[in-house]
């Protein structure tokens, strides 16, 4: 008998209006995982909500039936909500570092739902359920660590307080919404397993949220497609990551980066649409290969293909299965008098009187991808500002083809700024919202080389086809772009200057796997094509093995682990980066 | 800026200060008497002659009305212009300079700021004689300090953004970071800015000249009218209550359009329409 039955969900945005998600329906069995996967925009958040029959400000639960434990959601007076939830039906947020109250000891904040939820219970019953579960998500449960802020503990620990709020009146169902981002990956792999003995144990049915692959093959044990505001798939783990017959779902696992070996990842153009863009028919056709003029005109229907596997294609007949990913080997040889590009030497960084960086030595050959991994404030992104002239507070050397820069831009030569070029996390805040694409570009071509007028058009228009976006889109405002697009134009901007070496910090970790997976592409191909040296900052491990030849692993500011990327992921020396292999979540 | 005039309140405010500068400027035209005539009684009640009756010297209320918004209006907007300018300059210089110039410019302007407005204006005035110019000037200085915060707080958090950033490292001049990095960034507020600082000017000039320090009779002037009627006003209100009207009109009208550029301002960054 299933915990949760979700049926012919529909949410609008406002009564009678457009449509977030539609037509959602699944179960959920005491003890099971249930993996809810999509891309941005493509409503696994509002699903989620709507369980604990809450709807974003002005959305409406237009129609469906949510039953939770027998009873249901739908249509249900906000009192009657109150006593389900946080008690039969509890959440676990995305952000546990804005969901804790920071003015709550941690006792007060897992207490506040017991005394609700049990007022029949005395205060020590109360507390020993609090030491109990505490305990359970591998906390510590004495007297100092109870009288705790949150402020007072790392990231890690919040999740894990806020996971044992969320089980400390022994729900039914629980709704976790992207738990581990912006966790590390040692740290995810905790949340993870705490996550899966607790349902396992108490037999609790759990609805997991999330964009990423990896964590809900290792976590689920059924998994719902979600593309556009419909279930385009979904069947138990197995037959989504290794028997899908969704033309989505496949290219999503071609999207993926694999730390298993070096495969190559294929993105899929364009961006999930928004609720009001949608088009008729199926709304990944404008999207899909396979697509026929059938897709674009009917809305595909669901087919059963075992008893727990359906999915929503016009052509799922044809389907095959998935295209095995090309493994490329291409282990990068260097010559023996090779040159290299840039040369940081015994490098120690600092912020004011604190040191982050001790002593870090990194060589970049021409034409060779080098990643620097490490989890975060390891001092990743403070070496590679370091490198693009943002950080002068340093000792040691830089050295670039064989000349040492100055600490800031402004003291380097307009030839050493012109053939450094930097990209940056996040493509929301790395390009002037108050101008447009073209101007954008237009300024690093006059900068650097002077051009003007027709001239920098057709530069700014090959540039364009280098990164795969169109022409027209030079006169767009980047509030017009997608992100995917954003990061694109970025990194036009920084090939606009013809550079010798990139640095890219973390630049696709603001975006979706199967645009991830694009802008990828476009970087190898750049990368073969124009022999620039990349500097890769990332804390994605599977990601480095799909684009780096060789491989800095970084710990609290000092380079642990150094060379070539198949040495160094098959037969890690260093103990931190066997850890973080082991950790790192795949789909095997 | 297309935004902002599609919300209602925006609209209105845009016909109210319509009107207003409508009057100040093509008034003294449909005006059926001079400014200075004695055309009638002291506070002669309102007729079919006089629309809304005469002042406490005879005067035609309705023509020193008509006549009477020019300069206010023109010293509020130059001094706001002149005030809202050098607080830009201000701020944005203050935002993208080392911390250290950036603490000594906004501690000098935080001495400046502890000097109440309208107290700086009069002792101004009363000191050096009471000049147009020297009005809009001070009235605009007084605004300086205070504008300047706001811009450089705005331009703060712009400095910290990642294009900031990649201007500086492929090696901009700084004038042009602020000018064409910067200074896009911080339109919206400093539109907002423009609009409240106006109102405060508006405030300030009738102020100064119903404490006659500004204008001089018998020049028309919606400030000075109100001062000169007010002791007549139990006979005679039209004299006092048609400037106070005109006033408040044009202030509630452009925070009408602030208000709405302000929300436009917060959700200018928001992806997509809805």
């Amino acid at each position: 008998m299933s915990v949760v039955q979700v049926q012919g969900l529909d949410v609008s945005i406002t009564r009678g209006g457009i449509k977030i998600v539609e037509a959602i329906s699944f179960e959920i069995k005491p003890g099971e995982i249930l993996g809810l996967v999509g891309e941005s925009g493509s409503g696994k958040t509002t699903v989620s909500m709507s369980l604990l029959g809450h709807t974003r400000k002005g959305a409406v639960i237009e129609s469906g039936s949510i039953i939770i434990d027998g009873h249901q959601i739908v249509g249900s007076t906000e009192t009657e909500l109150r006593a389900l939830r946080g008690g039969t039906i509890a959440y676990v947020p995305q952000d546990p570092g804005t969901a804790l109250n920071p003015g709550l000891r941690i006792a007060k904040q897992i207490l506040e739902s017991l005394e609700k939820h049990h007022p029949e219970q005395d205060h020590e019953t109360h507390m020993a359920r609090v030491r109990e579960i505490l305990t359970e998500v591998a906390l510590p449960s004495d007297a100092d660590f109870l009288k705790r802020y949150p402020h007072q503990l790392s990231g890690g620990q919040q999740q894990r307080v806020a996971i044992a709020i969320a089980f400390a009146c022994r729900p039914k169902v629980i709704v976790c919404d992207e738990p581990t981002t912006g966790l590390d990956v040692t740290t995810q792999s905790r949340v993870l397993s705490t996550i899966r003995e607790l349902c396992r144990e108490h037999g609790v049915a759990a609805l997991y949220v999330s964009h990423d692959l990896a964590v809900v093959s290792e976590l689920a044990d059924k998994v719902a497609v979600m593309y556009a505001g419909k279930i385009v798939e979904s069947g138990n783990r197995d037959e989504i990551f290794f028997h899908s017959s969704h033309p989505y779902t496949r290219r999503l696992i071609r999207a993926l980066p694999d730390i298993g070996g070096r495969n190559q990842i294929v993105g899929i153009s364009g961006y999930a649409p928004m609720p009001w863009e949608r088009p008729t028919g199926c709304a990944f056709a404008p999207r899909c290969e396979d697509a026929q003029p059938i897709c674009s005109e009917q809305a595909p229907i669901v087919t059963v293909q075992s008893p727990t596997h359906s999915l929503a294609c016009h052509r799922h007949q044809d389907a095959t299965s998935i295209v095995p990913t090309r493994r490329i080997d291409r282990d990068f040889v260097t010559g023996p008098d090779a040159e290299f590009l840039l040369s940081i030497n015994s490098l120690n960084g600092f912020y004011g009187s604190r040191q982050v960086l001790f002593d870090t030595n990194i060589h970049i050959e021409a034409g060779e991808c080098v990643a620097l991994v490490g989890e975060s404030g390891s001092g990743k992104t403070t070496l590679s500002r370091c490198i693009g002239g943002l950080h002068e507070d340093y000792q040691g050397e830089v050295n670039f083809f064989g000349s040492t820069l100055g600490k800031h831009a402004n003291s380097r030569k307009k030839e050493q700024r012109r053939d450094i070029q930097y990209i940056f996390q996040s493509p929301y805040a790395s390009i002037n919202p108050r101008r447009p694409i073209g101007a954008t570009i237009a300024r690093q071509l006059e900068l650097f080389y002077g051009l003007k007028g027709d001239e920098a058009r057709d530069r700014i228009n090959e540039l364009l086809d280098l990164v795969s976006l169109p022409h027209a889109i030079v006169t767009s405002f980047p509030d017009q772009l997608s992100g995917g697009e954003r990061q694109r134009v970025a990194i036009a901007r920084a090939l606009a200057a013809k550079p010798k070496l990139i640095v890219c910090d973390e630049i696709t970790s603001a975006l979706d796997v199967s645009v991830q997976a694009s802008v990828i592409e476009t970087l190898k191909q750049l990368q073969e094509t124009t022999k620039v040296g990349l500097l890769f900052v990332t804390h994605n491990l599977a990601l480095t093995r799909t684009i780096a030849d060789r491989v800095a692993v970084m710990r609290k500011g000092t380079i642990v682990e150094y060379g070539g990327i198949d040495s160094v992921f098959n037969n890690p020396k260093a103990e931190y980066t066997g850890r973080l292999l082991a950790h790192t979540p795949s789909l095997k | 800026m297309g935004l902002t005039f599609k919300q209602a309140y925006a609209k209105i405010g845009a016909v109210l200060v319509g009107i207003i500068i409508a009057i100040a400027l093509f008034g003294p035209l449909f005006a059926p008497h001079t400014f200075d005539e004695f055309i009638d009684m002291p506070n002669a009640p309102r007729s079919d002659q006089l629309l809304l009756g005469a002042d406490y010297l005879g005067r035609d209320v309705w023509s020193r009305f008509l006549f009477g918004g020019r300069t206010i209006i023109g010293l509020s907007f130059v001094s706001t212009l002149l005030g809202v300018g050098l607080g830009l300059l201000i701020g944005l210089f203050a935002a993208s300079a080392q911390s250290r110039t950036d603490s000594l410019i906004m501690r000098m302007n935080d001495i400046l700021l502890a000097f109440p407005q309208i107290v700086f204006v009069l002792l101004v005035v009363s000191g050096f004689g009471t000049s147009i110019f020297l009005i809009a000037i001070t009235v605009g200085f007084t605004h300086a300090p205070r504008t300047a915060r706001i811009i450089r707080a705005a331009a703060a958090e712009v400095m910290e953004r990642d294009f900031i950033k990649a201007a500086v490292a492929v090696g901009e001049k700084r004038q042009r970071i602020i000018l064409s990095e910067l200074l896009p960034n911080v339109t919206s507020p400093l539109l907002v800015e423009f609009g409240l600082r106006m109102t405060y000017s508006i405030g300030l000039v009738a102020a100064v000249s119903f404490l006659g320090l500004g204008l001089q009779p018998p020049a028309a002037d919606w400030g000075l009218m109100i001062n000169e009627n007010r002791g007549s006003m139990t006979v005679q209100p039209w004299a006092v209550l048609t400037p106070i009207f005109a006033i408040a009109i044009f202030t509630i009208g452009i925070n009408f359009i602030t208000d709405s550029f302000a929300k436009v301002a917060i959700g200018i960054d928001r992806k997509g329409k809805e």
